[in-house]
């Protein structure tokens, strides 16, 4: 982008790239946080990132149906989703853990390369795109594959959950930035989706707990291939 | 109208049902009636679309053409008669003291909540709804896999979630850029994720868009199909769950997500004018015929082995889709059918076999056909099915796909048939251990409800040697709306 465009965009599409830009940081931050509780704070403030973006975008282009996933968005991501991992790692009590995460360096220019090829992937769309947020989109898809490098590279399965919210944070973004939004209905149901999922989640932690005496989920893999009579004895040795 | 209503509401209202009354003692008939009804309402379907043609319905928000009640049909025919094996199989786990009452009334209401999921994600007409819909049949399936609560079925489900989650993530990327090049052509406010109205305008959308949306479709919904290299979850998922869940796992969630690659192929074909996404869907499908087919020999337990030769055949109907045009498309319709009947057949008579050894090992299964004639033949004459052989229908569909193969793409030929030739091998051996020599298994405390097995081999058969020229007329309308 040379110096004469930035001039031309509005304030709104300027908030809305710093906006765009925060979110990108605060995915890298998640990559490389070990703590659980940091990583639960940082994927709150995304959701305000996301909650501020959804309404500049809102409130400049007049659309009310965005106004309401604005407001979905900050019940969803700032408040319940947040709320409920808060409770849940309190009851585990796995507040203070620490995910072992093998050399945040290589990691951290995996993700580069990502966000090289979002960037890449994105640039057909931007270039069709005539919303104000279009350049954003190669953002958006970055944080996606973040939050999936994220995701395979965490051990533990709260992390991995969060890394899951984060990839859907990010294609929510994906949705702002290159369409305004999908149809309300459709961001009812996917809401709709999340919540469940997260309450099936909490329900999953308790019971690995149970089983492995961990949340780590390579403990997991001992059970592989073997017929459950077998598994019973040897689930908590490790 | 109001059937389709019937189609949808009687399996959530059944769930409802069923999650508040199901630790009482009839829930297993609740849920056989629930399926039953839902049967019927589709079958009056069927028969409105068949003599009415397509429909949309609810202000447009579903639509129904012969290619999707063709599945709803199938959908809940296979969901009837595995609500009548689970009566005799649940109760078994329960008297062997796998499963407390409370989790049988888990298993009732999710069972229901899953079918009309399904049945949703095959009707709807808005893309996003779909991808709402397969969501909520994961997450559904998901408490399913992990009803055991032992480490081994945690650990599947937990693999099948995150899989799934992550794959799915992917589709909606897909689904968000498609909505992007619709809206382009069909505004904000109209339909721009209806699929009739994508349909309409395919040929205005942006190509560029839609072959990246497809590529993200496909890996997408693929993960559930389980295409390879994204199948990791599958075979894990049906060695732990319930069998009857494995047996609706392969016979229908795998059609219902491929069905809605079909629908993507559709629009990208549409706005492409080139082959890409069959290239893709032919790429991918041969590679899934292939993995899968050199792992089977390695497995261990019965479950796993017909989980794999589940990916084999999803990939084999990939494959037929994506050579496209009129025979293949018929073909890759009748093997969906096909492997529906068979796999989930296979797995009554698995199931009741793994009861009858207490294990799932194939090697400590032994002399099935001695202690329970039934079980023993519909084990056997149901991996002659699914291996292909004459006269049974899977042949038939094999053959075409082979054929078609032959005439288009010869390359692909000898890659198809040394894949198909590894695992009849490698199936067969094992089958054989298991269904001769001397017993090993004890008899069931309950009678096995073997009748499903036998009307699904049964249609099998009739597919093999005759397809009713209804039948035959409907495939064909459905193949070419698939173009």
């Amino acid at each position: 982008m040379n110096l004469s465009m930035i001039h031309a965009v509005p304030l709104s599409g300027q908030i809305i790239n710093l906006c765009a830009a925060v979110l990108l940081l605060l995915a890298f931050a998640m990559l490389a946080q070990r703590r659980v509780l940091s990583l639960i704070n940082l994927f709150m403030l995304q959701g305000l990132v996301l909650f501020v973006s959804t309404l500049v975008v809102a409130l400049t282009t007049h659309q009310n149906e965005l106004l309401m996933s604005a407001a979905l968005t900050l019940t969803l991501k700032v408040i319940a989703l947040p709320y409920i991992l808060h409770r849940l790692i309190r009851r585990l009590s796995v507040k203070w853990d620490v995910d072992t995460l093998l050399n945040i360096p290589t990691i951290m220019l995996i993700g580069i390369a990502l966000v090289i090829i979002a960037f890449n992937v994105a640039q057909p769309i931007s270039q069709l795109s005539g919303t104000i947020t279009r350049s954003t989109i190669g953002i958006a898809l970055a944080c996606v594959l973040l939050a999936f490098l994220m995701m395979i590279t965490r051990s533990k399965a709260v992390p991995q959950v969060i890394a899951f919210l984060a990839m859907e944070n990010g294609l929510f973004f994906a949705a702002t930035s290159a369409t305004y939004g999908m149809p309300m209905v459709v961001e009812l149901g996917i809401a709709l989706d999340v919540m469940v999922a997260m309450v099936i989640f909490g329900v999953f932690f308790f019971q690995i707990r149970q089983q492995f005496d961990s949340l780590d989920i390579r403990h997991m893999e001992n059970g592989k291939g073997i017929s459950r009579e077998a598994v019973k004895g040897t689930g908590k040795e490790s | 109208m109001i059937e389709l209503a019937c189609v949808l509401a009687t399996p959530l209202i059944t769930a409802l049902l069923l999650a508040l009354f199901g630790h009482r003692r009839g829930a297993p008939e609740i849920n056989s009636a629930g399926s039953l009804l839902t049967l019927i309402a589709a079958g009056v379907l069927t028969v409105r679309v068949v003599s009415d043609g397509p429909m949309t319905l609810f202000n447009e928000q579903f639509f129904v053409d012969p290619l999707n009640v063709f599945l709803i049909a199938l959908t809940a025919l296979v969901g009837f008669t595995t609500s009548l094996f689970s009566r005799p199989y649940m109760r078994v786990e329960h008297d062997h003291g796998r499963l407390s009452i409370s989790r049988l009334r888990l298993y009732h209401s999710m069972f229901q909540m899953f079918m009309c999921t399904m049945l949703t994600a095959l009707s709807t007409n808005n893309l996003g709804i779909l991808w709402v819909a397969m969501e909520a049949a994961t997450l559904t399936t998901v408490l399913l896999v992990a009803l055991y609560r032992t480490p081994a079925s945690l650990e599947a489900a937990w693999k099948y979630f995150i899989l799934c989650g992550v794959g799915i993530a992917q589709a909606l990327f897909g689904t968000i850029l498609i909505y992007f090049a619709a809206e382009r052509v069909l505004g904000h406010a109209g339909g721009a994720l209806l699929w009739t109205h994508l349909d309409a305008v395919k040929a205005q959308l942006e190509p560029t868009v839609l072959s990246l949306a497809f590529v993200f479709l496909l890996v997408g919904y693929g993960t559930k199909t389980g295409l390879v290299p994204l199948h990791n979850w599958l075979p894990d998922a049906h060695a732990e769950g319930p069998t009857p869940v494995s047996a609706v796992l392969s016979g229908l969630l795998l059609n219902v997500a491929l069905y809605a690659i079909i629908r993507g192929k559709v629009l990208v074909d549409g706005a492409l004018e080139t082959h890409f996404a069959g290239n893709l869907m032919m790429g991918f499908g041969l590679l899934t015929v292939v993995v899968p087919s050199f792992y089977l020999s390695r497995q261990k337990d019965v479950k796993r082995l017909f989980g794999y030769s589940s990916i084999e055949h999803m990939g084999l109907i990939t494959f037929a889709f994506g050579m496209g045009g009129p025979v293949a498309n018929f073909a890759g319709l009748l093997h969906m059918t096909v492997h529906s009947l068979t796999k989930s057949a296979i797995f009554f008579a698995v199931g009741h076999a793994a009861q009858m050894a207490g294990t799932q090992i194939i090697d400590d299964i032994k002399g099935l056909i001695k202690r329970s004639p039934t079980i023993g033949w519909g084990m056997m004459l149901g991996t002659l099915a699914i291996l292909g052989m004459p006269p049974f229908g899977v042949f038939t569909s094999e053959f075409m796909i082979l054929t078609t193969a032959i005439k288009h793409y010869p390359w692909a030929t000898p890659i198809l048939l040394t894949a198909l030739g590894v695992a009849f091998a490698s199936i067969f051996n094992k089958v054989q251990g298991m269904v001769f020599g001397e017993p090993t298994v004890k008899p069931l405390a309950h009678n096995p409800a073997l009748l499903p097995v036998f009307i699904h081999l049964g249609l099998v058969l009739m597919l093999g040697l005759w397809i009713p020229p209804y039948l035959a007329d409907w495939y064909r309308q459905a193949a070419k709306f698939i173009g």
